[in-house]
């Protein structure tokens, strides 16, 4: 089983720089999300290291070999592509099958191990079939099976979800997911949906424009993000960004917000605005920790505001109300029946333990 | 009801106007093959006669007792080869072309620009070079001659095929532990087989139909039966009988290739159209 690990890699389509200096190690077994919006450099990036694109600088090691001049074939790597690319001339099972006859593996063993990768799929019933008479779910299981039919060091999923329904992706998403805690390989994802990130992943590699902005567990990145980008990519409805200024509050530290809110922030908070007072800083609220204000509640850290609601859209399981706060547009997770009516007006309390605050020159965060 | 009417009135007026039409195309053809089948008196007997008095084939044996009808043969095998050899270096280019942008955007056009050279052009600059190497009226010079006037189709058709086969196809293939030469052979040639075969028909048709270098470039070991025919038309008499039956020999190959390939002729040339 093969760890990943890649030092110092560019790549360049003519004058456009789409990796930057990407550094990156990937342990055996573990499954890794490379997320990111469209032109962030994640399918390059995937498609170096399966050698379908060439290392401007830097090296990829698999298994602390260096590939960097092997063609994809000597890689050991088996890919599962956006468009399912499978052959519209030959038959589901053939199709399964292709990697293993590349390998020269023997007619038996071919058999029983694209039969098994198809029951494990669920797609057993339509090895006889051709590409054109299957569903859109199918040719994606399909896609699947032909990549774990491989015993590869390494698979890697090019946005394998991306043509699929809502629906079926929600299905496919779980699947993927049994499919890596049943085989244990070390698995390489790349989407642009923070939610199958999220889902999905052991680990996230968030990329932004050809670089990695940060990596980590997913709650770890939801929770801790180091960068304004990385708060604001990962969460839907994503976190409240709210301007605001540093100021000493009852011998602690909070923020003054331009509407003339003060919001204090709890003591274990405080640390490192000392040095920030008087300072403009950008206050993030994710949308559920914002909720009605319970009378009576005395936990610490929950600062109360009365919010004028201006927008309220219900989901089913909650309802998001919009209302403005800081001069700024922001939005509240709330009980599905909490608010049935804009222009009605409700206590609420941030939760002011999970908020971070933003250097909004650096966009870093710093607390 | 009378909507009906007027939709089976178009039918009719269409489908009658389709047999005109066929017929209207069809008619040369059986003409030469009656002729062909007739005795001298018949081909010259007035009015015409629209069938033979009796089928006979003596024009054909005369062919054969001859030596004549190897030039039909001749024709197939240079035909033949130089498609084999176009299409299997022209696809090969074609696929440089489509994927590793060889020669960058403007190669291929280039390339397609040396079709257009009017055979006239050159036809004496390389009757004085095959003179030189010693390869007129020879299988090889006439081999190379239309594999390299081919060349240039092949290339260009090929290349709209290849451009239309996802890359994915291939990539999916090369990961999966195929060479470049394993993913022309499993993925590209099956993915464009239709575009293949319309070109090679287009290949094979234009071979066999030449004229002007087989004129200048055979003798008499590897006449091509275009040239052959043209030895019938005498100056004090046209020889219908050889004529006729020299065309049918030449006329059926071709019958047979488009008649086998029709399925794939029909969609090669609807794809090459649709891409532009």
């Amino acid at each position: 089983m093969a760890d990943l690990r890649i030092i110092g890699l560019h790549k360049y389509y003519g004058s456009v720089h789409a990796v930057r200096g990407v550094d990156l190690e990937i342990p055996a077994g573990e499954f890794t999300v490379l997320v990111g919006q469209s032109g962030c450099g994640k399918s390059t990036l995937l498609r170096t290291i399966a050698g379908l694109e060439d290392a401007d600088a830097g090296t990829i090691e698999i298994a602390g070999e260096v590939v960097n001049d092997q063609p994809p074939r000597s890689r050991d790597i088996a890919m599962v592509f956006q468009n399912y690319a499978l052959y519209p001339y030959m038959k589901v099972y053939d199709n399964i099958a292709f990697g293993l006859r590349a390998r020269r593996t023997p007619r038996d063993e071919i058999e029983t191990k694209v039969r098994s990768a198809a029951r494990m799929l669920a797609i057993d019933h339509l090895l006889d079939r051709y590409p054109r008479q299957l569903s859109g779910g199918q040719l994606q299981r399909v896609a699947i099976g032909r990549a774990i039919v491989r015993n590869a060091r390494l698979y890697l999923f090019d946005e394998p979800l991306s043509n699929l329904d809502a629906q079926l992706r929600d299905e496919m998403r779980g699947e993927i997911k049994r499919l890596h805690q049943e085989l244990g390989k070390t698995m390489i994802y790349v989407t642009h949906d923070q939610i199958e990130a999220m889902t999905m992943a052991d680990r996230i590699v968030l990329l932004r424009d050809g670089k990695i902005e940060q990596q980590g567990a997913p709650l770890d990145l939801y929770e801790r993000p180091a960068t304004r980008y990385v708060a604001g990519f990962l969460g839907s409805p994503s976190m409240n960004f709210v301007p605001a200024t540093v100021a000493a509050i009852d011998g602690g530290y909070g923020v003054h917000l331009a509407d003339g809110t003060v919001l204090a922030l709890p003591v274990a908070r405080s640390g490192k605005l000392a040095a920030r007072r008087d300072q403009p800083v950008l206050l993030g609220v994710r949308p559920e920790h914002m909720s009605r204000a319970v009378p009576g509640d005395t936990r610490p850290g929950r600062a109360p505001h009365n919010a004028l609601i201006d927008l309220v859209q219900p989901t089913g399981a909650r309802t998001y109300a919009t209302f403005r706060l800081g001069g700024a547009e922001v939005v509240a997770e709330l009980q599905a029946h909490d608010v049935s009516q804009p222009g009605e007006r409700i206590e609420l309390a941030i939760d002011m333990n999970r908020v971070v605050l933003i250097d909004p020159s650096t966009e870093a965060v710093i607390s | 009801m009378s909507l009906g009417r007027r939709r089976n009135l178009q039918l009719t007026l269409r489908f009658a106007g389709a047999v005109a039409l066929t017929l209207f195309f069809l008619f040369p053809i059986y003409w030469l093959f009656m002729i062909s089948f007739k005795t001298p008196e018949e081909i010259f007997s007035y009015p015409p006669q629209w069938w033979p008095g009796r089928i006979q084939f003596d024009n054909y044996a005369v062919l054969f007792k001859d030596g004549d009808a190897t030039t039909v043969w001749n024709s197939f095998v240079v035909a033949g080869l130089s498609t084999v050899a176009a299409m299997f270096l022209g696809t090969i280019c074609a696929y440089s072309l489509a994927r590793f942008r060889t020669g960058g955007e403007h190669l291929a056009n280039w390339i397609i620009s040396q079709r257009m050279v009017p055979p006239i052009a050159v036809v004496f600059p390389i009757f004085l070079l095959y003179v030189f190497f010693g390869w007129v009226d020879t299988y090889f010079g006439l081999i190379l001659l239309y594999t390299a006037f081919n060349l240039p189709y092949v290339i260009w058709m090929m290349r709209g095929y290849i451009l239309d086969i996802p890359q994915a196809l291939e990539e999916a293939a090369l990961v999966d532990g195929y060479t470049r030469w394993q993913v022309l052979w499993k993925v590209v040639f099956p993915m464009s087989r239709a575009g293949l075969f319309a070109t090679a028909i287009f290949t094979f048709v234009f071979a066999w139909n030449e004229f002007l270098f087989a004129l200048v470039l055979t003798r008499t070991e590897v006449t091509t039966y275009t040239v052959q025919v043209t030895h019938y038309f005498g100056g004090q008499s046209n020889f219908w009988a050889k004529i006729s039956a020299m065309s049918v020999l030449g006329t059926v190959p071709i019958f047979i290739v488009v008649g086998f390939m029709q399925r794939y002729l029909v969609r090669g040339i609807s794809l090459g159209a649709v891409k532009g």
